[in-house]
């Protein structure tokens, strides 16, 4: 895996195999406090504490009790070699959260990659789900925090009946995505 | 063609595209299953679905849908993808990258002559 944004398609992934009806991922970039985080969450089946353990550990895994694979070690790997970490907190018929961080600045963090582009694809390939995209950029040395969140709900009402891969669907949520994102760095 | 920036142009959109449905094909004629496990993932899928999604927008292809699946259990052939159009029984086709992505496309898709280069036997 060789950017940030494949692994949350990874991560969601899990979730939906989680059965869940709302996923939220959570992106940050912060300069000023040298920080990457990204974030999944959602309204799944939840973990008990000893699966939770055993989701990190690529050597417990048993595709017949669970759907988690090798994406979460991976994940866990690279933060820790970025200075990072992952933490995992769920709780049984309630939902999952997964979080890693990174040192920005760290030679060895994987790049944040396509991130316009694992929310695109999650959105049009899993439109039973609900999805909510946020991410936020803190510029260097002076300037808010700037943030952009996406809701596909309403957009969802506005076409229904129409698939989202329909070419004028696509192309609107392909520009807001990708103008939405830039437009936080600008 | 323009951006479409609101979502009240997509409504009128909608509108239209439902009112044309009862005469033209049904959406969904085609059906693009992509695999997204971890190995799809890892092996490309995402840019693969990016260039069949280019693809719809560039020719403005209103009767193909894109979904995505878990393991295809082809973890060598990844990524990996079926596709069914119309009646005709699924392909399924191996090492779908961007290039083939839009082969399958404009052979198959618009054409109607399956890719056999890239087709897993089933």
């Amino acid at each position: 895996m060789k950017e940030i944004a494949l692994h949350l398609l990874d991560l969601a992934e899990n979730s939906i195999s989680a059965k869940a009806k709302t996923v939220r991922i959570d992106v940050r970039e912060d300069f000023r406090t040298n920080q990457l985080t990204a974030a999944v969450e959602d309204d799944g089946e939840g973990m008990s504490d000893e699966m939770v353990k055993q989701v990190v550990d690529p050597f417990f895994t048993s595709r017949t009790t669970r759907k988690v694979g090798l994406g979460i070690p991976l994940l866990k790997a690279s933060a820790e070699a970025s200075s990072g970490g992952m933490k995992i907190t769920s709780k049984p018929s309630a939902g999952t959260r997964i979080e890693a961080t990174f040192r920005h600045s760290h030679i060895d963090r994987m790049p944040l990659g396509d991130l316009p582009c694992t929310f695109l694809t999650l959105t049009l390939a899993h439109p039973e789900i609900h999805w909510i995209f946020t991410y936020a950029y803190t510029p260097p040395y002076k300037g808010q925090m700037r943030k952009f969140e996406f809701d596909d709900q309403p957009l969802k009402e506005a076409v229904s009946g129409l698939p989202l891969t329909h070419p004028d669907v696509l192309a609107y949520l392909r520009s807001t995505l990708q103008d939405g994102i830039a437009g936080t760095r600008e | 063609m323009p951006a479409i920036k609101s979502l009240e142009e997509l409504k009128k959109i909608r509108e239209e595209a439902l009112q044309k449905r009862d005469i033209k094909s049904a959406f969904g004629r085609v059906q693009i299953v992509v695999g997204m496990g971890t190995p799809g993932i890892a092996a490309g899928a995402r840019d693969t679905v990016k260039e069949f999604l280019n693809i719809i927008e560039e020719k403005h292809l209103t009767d193909v849908v894109v979904r995505q699946t878990g393991n295809f259990g082809l973890d060598s052939m990844e990524p990996v993808v079926k596709v069914v159009v119309g009646e005709a029984p699924a392909v399924t086709y191996g090492k779908v990258t961007p290039y083939t992505a839009r082969l399958i496309m404009e052979q198959h898709v618009i054409g109607g002559v399956v890719v056999q280069e890239n087709v897993i036997p089933s």
